[in-house]
């Protein structure tokens, strides 16, 4: 299979002397729906910033669709379509121009330029605001507009760092739906989010990153099964003030009509939902307490800070 | 990108530049009629009377070329400061950045819409100036062409200021206390050989004072200086400017982190 994004060794030393990015190694198959995942500062953006050529690299490699960028920067920057954290357009300019400008900076003839133009404004549901100066749109337009001006010049990787941050529910389901759409056109997608549902929703592989080092790189399945429990919460019918005993599970009242239970993976449920019935308990609803994958991230996360904290007292305790 | 692909690059952001300071025509093109409008009024039908002749032409025909070079050279200046400098400010530069667009096509686009808007305000100016003198060109060729060659100057010299930019204050300040300074001591409103000896050596540093001149000679025929000195003086900064603001994008200053 053919590897749309492949870095290596990646490292990022900031004027400031911050070691944003440790030597990074990463592999993006194309086609692929790619999570790149971490907390606020662990480097994301510095990753995305190299690749889409706004921020220079200390040392490493950065291929895109085999083209080295330190060798044939231009083509490589071709693959690419970029939709970056912030706002980052002229708000004065009408929509229509954004998206025609931008496609006259990939060489796109004027002719072909338009009629892209209103295929993407259609597609993303903004065909009727296209003379409108881009800075009156509404926070969920303005998103769409940047994921517009990235695709047409129709990339073979289109780079998403958080699209859906500030959009309401549905506006963000309706990206979603969209972007499965390009994906399975064949666009291969790099996705950063803080909302770690949509993730795991549209993803298939992950790699979650901190404190500038790779601290997971494998598929969503392999990821999510290493949770070994679920927390899912009950919501009752009925009012209680003891929970019956259930062996098998562990369960906790939370107040008089919600019960929280911790289901091992594989463990058969019907058995709880047998007791809570013997004991005239009606379950009206069940859902996760929270996210699995947030659960696993959070995990992550913790234990390579956790690590790094470990280090910095072992080094603290030996130069005493 | 292919040759065809960097022309259409090259006008797009050509056109975008174009479109830009035309839509906000009342605060790019109309100040720079108004003012020299005023400066006509002022200088020369109110206070030229009184001055008299200037190297053999009324006050007022003596000063019309400079005024006409002083606003292409302010706006082209301005046009491109302001447009990159808003460009990083709201991020839109990386919509460029980002492109296969090659830097010296990005510097082109940049330098040729303050040359569009140095040369449409220069026009606008030469209007006027048919309203308050007999204006004629004798070198037809060396009036257009010094206004083409200072525009493209200090289109760089703006963008060269909106690399190092950091703050809208920093947009501002190069044309005030250095670049108006240098236009009105520039020979602008004067013959250099009026200043005393010191302050004519003085002013030879002053390269303004060589596009005043040679634009001067294409519209009356008379000059201070040398025109192919001139000619030269421009070129070499035409060249080193060029040189260095590619030299700025290549290295990513102020655009690149």
């Amino acid at each position: 299979m053919t590897v749309a994004l492949s870095i290596k060794q990646l490292k990022k030393t900031y004027r400031n002397g911050v070691e944003a990015l440790k030597g990074i190694d990463l592999d993006v198959d194309e086609g692929d729906f790619f999570a790149l995942l971490g907390p606020n500062g662990a480097g994301k953006s510095t990753v995305i910033g190299i690749v889409a050529s706004l921020v220079n690299k200390t040392s490493g490699k950065v291929l895109i669709h085999n083209t080295d960028t330190d060798k044939a920067l231009s083509k490589a920057k071709s693959y690419i379509g970029l939709v970056p954290q912030e706002f980052n357009f002229n708000v004065f300019e009408p929509v229509e121009e954004i998206i025609w400008n931008q496609a006259g900076y990939y060489g796109i003839d004027r002719k072909i330029a338009k009629q892209r133009t209103e295929r993407c404004l259609k597609q993303l549901g903004l065909w009727g605001k296209r003379r409108d100066a881009a800075g009156v749109l509404s926070g969920g337009m303005k998103r769409r507009l940047m994921i517009a001006r990235a695709l047409v010049h129709e990339p073979k990787l289109l780079i998403l760092d958080e699209p859906t941050a500030g959009v309401d529910l549905e506006i963000r389901h309706s990206m979603w739906g969209f972007l499965r759409d390009i994906n399975a056109n064949g666009t291969t997608i790099i996705l950063t989010t803080h909302y770690l549902e949509e993730a795991e929703n549209l993803c298939r592989n992950i790699a979650i990153i901190d404190h500038g080092e790779l601290v997971e790189n494998t598929s969503m399945k392999a990821l999510l099964q290493q949770l070994h429990f679920d927390t899912f919460v009950l919501d009752l019918g009925t009012t209680i003030n003891k929970l019956p005993d259930t062996p098998g599970f562990a369960t906790t009242l939370v107040d008089a009509t919600t019960i929280e239970v911790e289901v091992a993976q594989r463990q058969k449920i019907n058995k709880l939902f047998e007791i809570l019935s013997e004991n005239h308990i009606d379950v009206l609803s069940m859902r996760n307490k929270t996210n699995r994958l947030e659960q696993l991230f959070m995990r992550l996360v913790s234990s390579s800070r956790r690590e790094e904290m470990q280090n910095e007292n072992r080094v603290a305790h030996d130069a005493a | 990108m292919t040759l065809h692909e960097n022309v259409i690059a090259y006008y797009t952001i050509l056109i975008k530049e174009i479109r830009r300071f035309s839509r906000i025509w009342i605060q790019t093109i109309l100040p720079a009629m108004v003012t020299t409008a005023l400066y006509f009024i002022i200088f020369g039908n109110l206070i030229g009377k009184q001055i008299g002749d200037m190297e053999g032409f009324t006050y007022l025909d003596y000063i019309v070329p400079g005024l006409i070079l002083m606003s292409i050279i302010t706006n082209s200046y301005a046009n491109v400061v302001s447009s990159f400098y808003s460009a990083k400010f709201q991020r839109n530069i990386e919509e460029m950045l980002i492109s296969p667009t090659p830097n010296y096509v990005i510097l082109l686009g940049f330098v040729s819409g303050g040359v569009a808007r140095g040369m449409a305000v220069g026009l606008a100016v030469t209007i006027v100036a048919a309203f308050f003198s007999n204006i004629e060109f004798n070198h037809f060729f060396i009036v257009v062409s010094i206004a083409f060659l200072t525009a493209i100057l200090f289109s760089l010299a703006g963008f060269i200021n909106g690399v190092f930019a950091k703050s809208f204050d920093d947009i501002s300040i190069v044309p005030t206390f250095i670049l108006a300074p240098l236009t009105y001591l520039g020979g602008i409103f004067y013959s250099i050989s009026v200043l005393p000896e010191f302050w004519q050596t003085a002013s030879l540093a002053n390269p303004i004072l060589y596009m005043v001149s040679a634009f001067r000679y294409g519209v009356l025929g008379a000059s201070d200086i040398n025109v192919w000195v001139s000619y030269s003086i421009i070129i070499g900064f035409i060249i080193a400017l060029f040189g260095f603001s590619l030299y700025l994008l290549e290295k990513g200053h102020g655009i690149r982190s």
